[in-house]
């Protein structure tokens, strides 16, 4: 990144947003450490996990909202992206359990032991590496990314059907990932998870820090989709998003910068994943169903598509929400809920909270600027170009 | 060890029972082998066995039964014998006395390996006399299973009383498999059994010829290549098995997809609730036969009649509610069209979790579909063969609709140039909202079928929506016979990867597939080309 | 210009002997069509005669069955996509005026800029001063200097055909495809525009598909009437106008 793309990337809401996550990113880990428990200022631990959770679902809705706000791709499958970058860490997280497993071997997962495994197959070697799972956190989800976007791109897959098979995508893989001799545990997937890094994954500590960690990578990544959606390439996006073919006439190779942002989306995706796993301690096939994707697409929704800062929102009010809901007396009705959202969102807030607020104040703001000097106004009303001979 | 009289008497009985079954039993022999239960010994169990299973006493079944299910009770110290029924209560084996409590000295009779095969065997013949023919086939059956020698007598006698064909060819089957193990069975005998087998020419014939050990040469020759042609015989049954499966499973995705190709084929709307339009048709099917169980019992066989024109309403007036209500809206905003009938899809759910409840609701097949037929080696069930017979009149039912009716013609005016319709004075908006009733309702009927071979529960469409869009696509959108040709490919592909990649990973194969295929053609099989698809 | 000229490495762009079909429908029936470098040419012909489809064989979107069509002489056109095509020079104007609504009319002409549109390129992309004033120009070639910053989706009917030759200029190809410019436009309009193109000719190939016969007329320049698929006069507007088959053709037989 070079320092003109982030000055250029940075408007007043990126600016607002970024304090705002580095303000939480630093004073709830601080709070939760800090201060007494029990005090009424202190975050508890619960709590961060929680946030935590929510920080990461802000990055996966980040890279949703890169591709669908900004290019038109509607994935129903960065679910996936997110579940193996939750599984590259989920096998890094299980071989540091080593020796400490119910089966107590050294080299193999307990669930391994179970199934009868001779050896560790050959997939898992390395994950015992930080810098490796690191790396295939990124690789994994972005090397899938590229050779279905390689494909779907190239044939010129797009609209609904893009989405449907995007679907398949991550509906195959959720039947793979069952299967116990695929490798990754089956239908319980990873979990009893013990260090990272050398530290405990219950303690305080590891949970503020992963937090804290979890805050920055939200800050990079917002600063990384800025950056792109602010540069030239950016409006290449937006010009292939509302008019394809008229893209490709003027000869951009529009496959390229679909598979671009589409690689550059699942990585990040992926990255969400590997954050998101040591906070929750499990990772299992069910993150790959159908309907987590698309309710991901949803937050994008409600937040407001093509704005980032509306989609990293929208993953944190109707995650805080479902929290809320599915846990009292009102259980039941929280489907009932994230159904209606689905409906109404499109049929009467199609840009989102952000998109709507940003319309209302772009409306009011020229308002302002109208009263002020309407013979400006006026001027810049010109429609019918003048005749000259 | 046996004495000459009971010896002799068992032989009598044996025979006596093998010319009419049912005789009154004779107290003492019957008791006396009962007591030797007792004994803890393997002879004087076989013997017990053998006595027990001939003497037509109706405690017979059930002594051995228990015996087998090590329920039979012997007391050594008082020679009684009792049976725990599976709810905990006793009875007496000789009598058939209900007794307090079955004493803590008595012990379960102990049976070896050679045991048990008498005892199948036992259980095997004493149901040979059934009257009834189920239990008869049955037990001829596991007796060819079984092939015990000691069987050989009990099946001779009822083959020469059977009328049944069916049950008849069973014994013949079983009588063969006795004779081919029989050590000292003739060699005419022995290449008659192999002749019969090779008849019979199944996998389980092909079990007991390539097991049969050591045979005369003559007997070896035969099997062998008695074996040779039932496995080729058998690899052509199992491709048709598989095309059958395969047509079966291509009915079932026609089905749930046919719905489909009117809304997202013809009208070109993402129906992500499509699913659900199927679990209501089927949740109606179960309402349906609710209200005749509990008020007209007698027409149990005519629920699904009655329920198909009623889903075909229930989820077609559903259609038309959502389209005036939603997807009127979003006309050429597909992708949001999408989210919105998901969401609609998790509202369903959830309503009918909350009517019906979460768990699977019981669908009964009426008689005329339960049961199954034999053709050749391969089983075909009557719900499946009616499913696709059913399926293939929907399909036929549609397209003539489409073509021949005033609102096909309209619909597809409609869908061809929308404009164009709605100045030739076709109330566009009408046919729009009929044209989605039209596919929900027949997602409805699919519905109607689907509780039939699948568990009704709030899940139900789910699990249908991605394979009925592959479908659709694959077939070539907006083209029900691509629908049709999509269907039964997929069903067909997917039987015949199954049993070379497992059920599981030969629909990840399927997906794959379909994936690529529709890089390659994104339009699918039976494509529209030309300017008017851009536009 | 010769237009028995059958030397096709001296025309700028050639069609032989092209055929293509949808669904058993012939659009485009043996064209053969040549035009020599610097050349305007004006293409008419009743709806349906295959002009549209013509441009979509030249610029990629369509493959044709049969035939050779030829860039510069060398470059064999139908083995290309869309995108190399316009690589290589050949702008389009579309019928229906397609700009990039939710853009600014500005950001329309950047992206039609010819610099590098590789992914890597437009990413780590600069302004150049060079690249703005071309802008500048571009704007005030076609009136909306004072509307640079509005957003396309704005933009009247005749401004917004205005942009998009705007966009063919900054694109500067050596071939410019014009389908139907003066649709929807005033009077005035119109003859601006014929203006515009006739400015445009000096220094570029151009090929325009109109039906406003006055229009063709002011430009004053060969004509080329399709019809079902195939070519059925080739002249001067009066030549082809006072064609007895062309004539039959717009009047009905």
């Amino acid at each position: 990144m070079t320092p003109h793309m982030l000055t250029r990337s940075l408007d007043r809401g990126a600016t607002i947003f970024l304090l705002v996550v580095a303000a939480l990113g630093v004073l709830i880990p601080l709070s939760n450490l800090l201060l007494p428990a029990g005090s009424f200022l202190q975050v508890p631990t619960y709590l961060v996990a929680l946030w935590g959770k929510y920080v990461c679902y802000a990055i996966l809705a980040l890279s949703i909202d890169l591709i669908w706000g900004y290019c038109g791709i509607l994935s129903l499958g960065h679910g996936a992206f997110f579940a193996l970058g939750g599984y590259a860490m989920g096998m890094y997280l299980m071989r540091q359990i080593g020796s400490r497993g119910v089966y107590g071997n050294p080299v193999l997962p307990d669930f391994m032991v179970f199934l009868n495994y001779s050896k560790l197959p050959w997939y898992w070697y390395g994950f015992d590496m930080f810098w490796f799972a690191a790396l295939m956190v990124l690789f994994v989800p972005g090397l899938l990314a590229f050779c279905f976007g390689w494909l779907a791109f190239r044939s010129r897959v797009t609209g609904v059907y893009l989405s449907i098979i995007t679907q398949a995508m991550t509906y195959a893989l959720l039947l793979a990932f069952f299967r116990n001799d695929f490798g990754f545990g089956g239908n319980n997937g990873l979990t009893d998870f013990k260090d990272i890094l050398g530290f405990n994954v219950q303690a305080e500590g590891t949970r503020a820090a992963l937090f804290a960690l979890s805050c920055l990578a939200l800050i990079l990544s917002f600063l990384i989709c800025r950056s792109v959606v602010s540069s030239k390439l950016g409006k290449v996006l937006i010009a292939i998003r509302d008019a394809e073919s008229r893209s490709r006439f003027l000869g951009y190779r529009v496959e390229s910068y679909k598979l671009f942002v589409f690689t550059l989306s699942a990585c990040m995706a992926g990255v969400a994943g590997a954050l998101y796993v040591p906070q929750v301690g499990i990772i299992n096939p069910s993150e790959f169903a159908p309907g987590n994707s698309i309710e991901a697409v949803i937050w994008v929704a409600v937040g407001g598509r093509g704005t980032l800062v509306g989609a990293a929102l929208g993953a944190v009010v109707v995650n805080y929400a479902k929290t809320l809901f599915t846990s009292g007396m009102l259980a039941p009705y929280w489907l009932f809920m994230l159904g209606a959202l689905f409906i109404l969102v499109t049929l009467l807030l199609p840009k989102g909270i952000v998109g709507t607020f940003n319309a209302w104040w772009d409306q009011s703001k020229e308002k302002s600027v109208a009263a002020a000097s309407a013979s400006a106004a006026a001027e810049d009303g010109v429609t019918e170009p003048k005749m000259a001979e | 060890m046996p004495t000459n009289l009971s010896a002799r008497f068992c032989t009598f009985v044996l025979s006596l029972f093998l010319i009419a079954f049912a005789l009154p039993a004779f107290a003492g022999p019957f008791e006396d082998a009962v007591a030797k239960f007792a004994n803890d010994d393997y002879s004087d169990t076989e013997e017990a066995i053998g006595v027990v299973a001939g003497s037509g006493n109706k405690l017979a079944f059930p002594i051995i039964s228990a015996l087998q299910d090590g329920r039979l009770m012997a007391d050594s110290d008082s020679k009684k014998v009792y049976i725990t029924g599976a709810d905990g209560k006793s009875i007496d084996a000789a009598t058939g006395e209900p007794v307090a409590s079955v004493p803590d000295s008595a012990s379960a009779v102990r049976l070896n390996n050679r045991l048990r095969r008498s005892v199948d065997a036992a259980i095997g013949s004493l149901t040979l006399q059934s009257p009834d023919i189920g239990t008869r086939l049955q037990a001829a059956q596991s007796v060819f299973k079984s092939h015990e020698e000691t069987a050989l007598e009990a099946v001779d006698g009822a083959l020469a009383k059977e009328t049944n064909k069916s049950v008849k060819a069973a014994l013949g089957d079983a009588r063969a498999a006795i004779l081919l193990f029989k050590p000292d069975a003739t060699e005419v005998e022995k290449l008659e059994a192999v002749a019969t087998l090779k008849a019979r020419g199944d996998q389980e014939a092909l079990a007991l010829l390539t097991g049969m050990g050591d045979q005369p040469a003559s007997v070896t020759k035969a099997a062998a290549s008695a074996i040779s042609s039932i496995q080729s015989s058998l690899a052509v049954w199992s491709t048709v098995q598989n095309a059958w499966y395969g047509l079966s499973l291509g009915s079932v995705l026609l089905l749930a997809a046919i719905g489909l190709a009117i809304t997202f084929g013809v009208m070109g709307v993402i129906n992500m609730a499509h699913g659900e339009m199927v679990m209501i048709g089927a949740y109606t099917t179960f309402v349906v036969q609710e209200v005749i169980r509990t008020r007209y019992p007698g027409l149990f066989d005519y629920s699904l009649l009655i329920a198909v024109p009623l889903a075909f309403v229930v989820a077609g007036a559903i259609g038309v509610l959502i389209e005036r209500s939603i997807i009127r809206f979003l006309y050429g905003r597909p992708l949001e069209t999408l989210l919105a009938t998901w969401g609609l899809s998790l509202v369903l759910q959830q309503a009918v979790r909350t009517m019906f409840g979460p768990t699977n609701r019981e669908v009964g097949n009426p008689s005329w579909m339960s049961g199954a037929f034999e053709l050749g080696q391969i089983t075909i069930t009557y719900n499946r063969l009616w499913i696709l017979v059913f399926t293939l009149a929907v399909f036929a039912i549609l397209l003539a609709m489409l073509r021949y009716t005033a609102l096909g013609l309209e619909m597809r005016a409609v869908t061809q140039n929308r404009r164009m319709a709605a100045s030739m004075g076709i109330a566009t908006s009408r046919v729009d909202a009929l044209t989605f009733g039209l596919g929900s309702g027949i997602a409805g009927i699919a519905g109607v079928a689907l509780s039939q071979i699948d568990n009704v529960s709030p899940n139900l469409g789910q699990s249908y929506i991605i394979d009925s869009f592959m479908v659709v696509v694959f077939g070539g959108v907006g083209n029900l016979w691509g629908t049709l040709v999509g269907a039964f490919t997929l069903g067909i592909a997917n039987k015949f990867l199954e049993p070379v990649a497992g059920a599981v990973l030969g629909k990840i194969a399927i997906l794959v597939l379909i994936i690529l295929f529709i890089q390659k053609r994104p339009r699918g099989l039976f494509a529209l080309k030309g300017r008017a698809v851009e536009a | 210009m010769n237009v028995m000229d059958t030397r096709a490495t001296s025309a700028l762009l050639y069609l032989d002997g092209v055929h293509v079909s949808f669904d058993g429908f012939h659009a485009i029936n043996n064209l053969s069509l040549t035009l020599a470098p610097g050349e305007m040419r004006a293409i008419i012909g009743p709806n349906g005669a295959g002009k549209t489809t013509m441009m979509d064989i030249i610029t990629g979107k369509t493959k044709p069955d049969e035939g050779t069509v030829l860039f510069d002489g060398v470059t064999d056109l139908t083995r290309l996509d869309e995108t190399r095509i316009a690589e290589l020079g050949i702008g389009r104007k579309f019928q229906k005026p397609t700009v990039f609504e939710s853009q600014t009319v500005q950001d329309n002409l950047l992206l039609a800029l010819n610099v590098d549109h590789s992914v890597r390129g437009t990413l780590f992309w600069r302004g150049s001063k060079a690249e703005s004033e071309r802008i500048d120009k571009v704007l005030e070639t076609i009136r909306l200097t004072d509307a640079r910053n509005r957003l396309a989706g704005s933009l009247s009917h005749g401004q917004k055909q205005w942009l998009e030759i705007g966009m063919l200029l900054a694109q500067d190809p050596k071939l410019l495809l014009v389908d139907e410019p003066v649709a929807g436009m005033t009077d005035v309009e119109t003859h601006l525009t014929a203006e515009l193109l006739k400015e445009i000719n000096k220094t570029h190939t151009v090929m325009v598909v109109e039906h406003d016969m006055t229009f063709v007329r002011e430009l004053g320049v060969k004509v080329t009437c399709l019809h079902e698929g195939t070519v059925l006069a080739e002249g001067t507007i009066d030549q082809v106008s006072s064609n007895d088959r062309v004539v039959e053709v717009y009047l009905g037989r």
